[in-house]
């Protein structure tokens, strides 16, 4: 049985590389990304599970990093917009469809649509893709750019497919 | 950032869980099972709640089962949301669960969490009211296997340092005929101003609802109401009001408000 009652050095797989990080049992994974491991894509928003900017992928399926223990991730694949190094499919088809304006939840909507591709590698249903960028808040309103940005996302990969 | 410590535990087997709960019990100190975590970190941040540990029931294999066999779906109790939808098993549970906070959370909530959880409005719970479904609870004297009706009375019923376990849906209501039907203030993803659920036994409807009242309730009075062939639907959806009673009245809505979109969700249900 895992039993950590005081502060501990856990291991954690982030972005394809292990990190040994000194954490409480108490301490948000939110926190430990970016004060300890320095990876500030995830953004503090509501801290409360509702904006999604601090949305990461676990195991393949998003995750908003406020709402989970850093001591939960061990033994799991953490994946952050640094993880997609700049080269993403996903990272391009927002610039081709300017889907941002301030940015702030710009990383959350990276990470929710990255996770959306891996689950869906063909374009799912509207219904889906609507169900999904729910997650996520943008208060300069970009939804309308962010969507189509999807659909870029999964005619880019049509193309590449018909080449 | 949770301003405050706890000790974590993440046991391999039920007993392990049991017997840390009761440990800290033993020293008058409070432990809480912890599953997909949303609420209890939420109010751990606030400083609504300060357990001295939480223990991580996601390892426990009893607790991670989802599979059929031929007179139940069997779903373990962390089971997330998005794992049930996902697996399409039972449809009006799939719609409940699929109505639940958003898309993203779905991934993290628990069934266990959403029944256990402090949040009243437990959408989960309607499904398992209507289909005679059963639980197993695990605590110091062992297994117990009861009626979800039975042991859901506003809240899940347990005794001290119990946890639930799995959830067991007879095989005949992953077939049945069914509706679900969520009512919000404004936003989709919201709390309930109304929900509900039906699913059709016997051609008999069977309802419940979350959003009416302080807590989810199968209404066997609405039922005979609505099942009442001697009257014609809209008389009948009269009559199903008429029994709802006193319903709730906050911030979000009137009572009357509620008992309007009350009508007009059963005659939607009804026509459909």
């Amino acid at each position: 049985m895992v039993k950590y009652e005081q502060k501990v050095v856990v291991r954690l797989q982030v972005n394809n590389e292990t990190y040994e990080v000194a954490v409480r049992p108490s301490d948000l994974l939110l926190d430990v990304l970016r004060e300890q491991l320095g990876l500030t894509s995830p953004k503090p928003g509501c801290l409360n599970g509702d904006c999604g900017a601090c949305t990461i992928v676990v195991d393949g399926l998003p995750a908003k990093s406020c709402l989970m223990l850093a001591v939960e991730a061990e033994g799991h694949s953490v994946l952050t917009v640094e993880g997609l190094n700049g080269s993403a499919p996903i990272q391009k088809a927002f610039i081709d469809a300017n889907a941002f304006q301030c940015g702030y939840c710009t990383s959350g909507f990276l990470m929710v649509c990255h996770a959306l591709q891996m689950q869906y590698p063909t374009m799912p249903e509207e219904c889906v893709v609507e169900e999904w960028l729910q997650s996520n808040l943008c208060r300069c309103t970009s939804y309308n750019e962010i969507r189509k940005a999807v659909h870029i996302l999964y005619h880019q990969q049509d193309n590449k497919y018909q080449k | 950032m949770i301003p405050f410590d706890f000790a974590y535990y993440r046991p391999e087997s039920l007993q392990q869980a049991i017997n840390v709960y009761q440990e800290y019990e033993t020293r008058g100190q409070q432990a809480m099972y912890y599953a997909g975590g949303s609420e209890i970190i939420t109010m751990c941040r606030v400083g609504n709640i300060h357990p001295k540990a939480v223990i991580d029931i996601k390892n426990i294999p009893e607790c991670k089962v989802l599979y059929q066999d031929n007179d139940y779906l069997h779903i373990g109790s962390v089971c997330t949301l998005h794992q049930i939808s996902k697996s399409n098993l039972f449809p009006l549970l799939k719609l409940c669960c699929g109505r639940i906070a958003d898309h993203t959370n779905q991934c993290r909530i628990t069934i266990g969490g959403n029944i256990c959880g402090s949040i009243i409005y437990r959408e989960t719970c309607l499904a398992l009211l209507l289909c005679d479904a059963e639980i197993t609870i695990f605590g110091k004297d062992g297994f117990r296997r009861v009626r979800f009706d039975s042991a859901f009375h506003q809240t899940l019923q347990l005794q001290s340092g119990e946890l639930l376990v799995s959830i067991h849906i007879p095989t005949w209501a992953l077939t049945a005929r069914h509706a679900h039907l969520k009512k919000t203030t404004n936003e989709k993803i919201d709390y309930p101003l109304l929900t509900a659920a039906a699913l059709w036994k016997d051609s008999q409807i069977r309802i419940a609802f979350s959003g009416l009242y302080d807590y989810p309730v199968r209404s066997v009075e609405i039922e005979n109401a609505l099942n009442n062939s001697s009257l014609l639907v809209p008389q009948r959806i009269q009559e199903a009001i008429r029994c709802a009673g006193q319903v709730r009245n906050d911030v979000e809505a009137s009572a009357p408000y509620r008992l309007f979109v009350l009508q007009h969700t059963l005659e939607e249900m009804m026509e459909g």
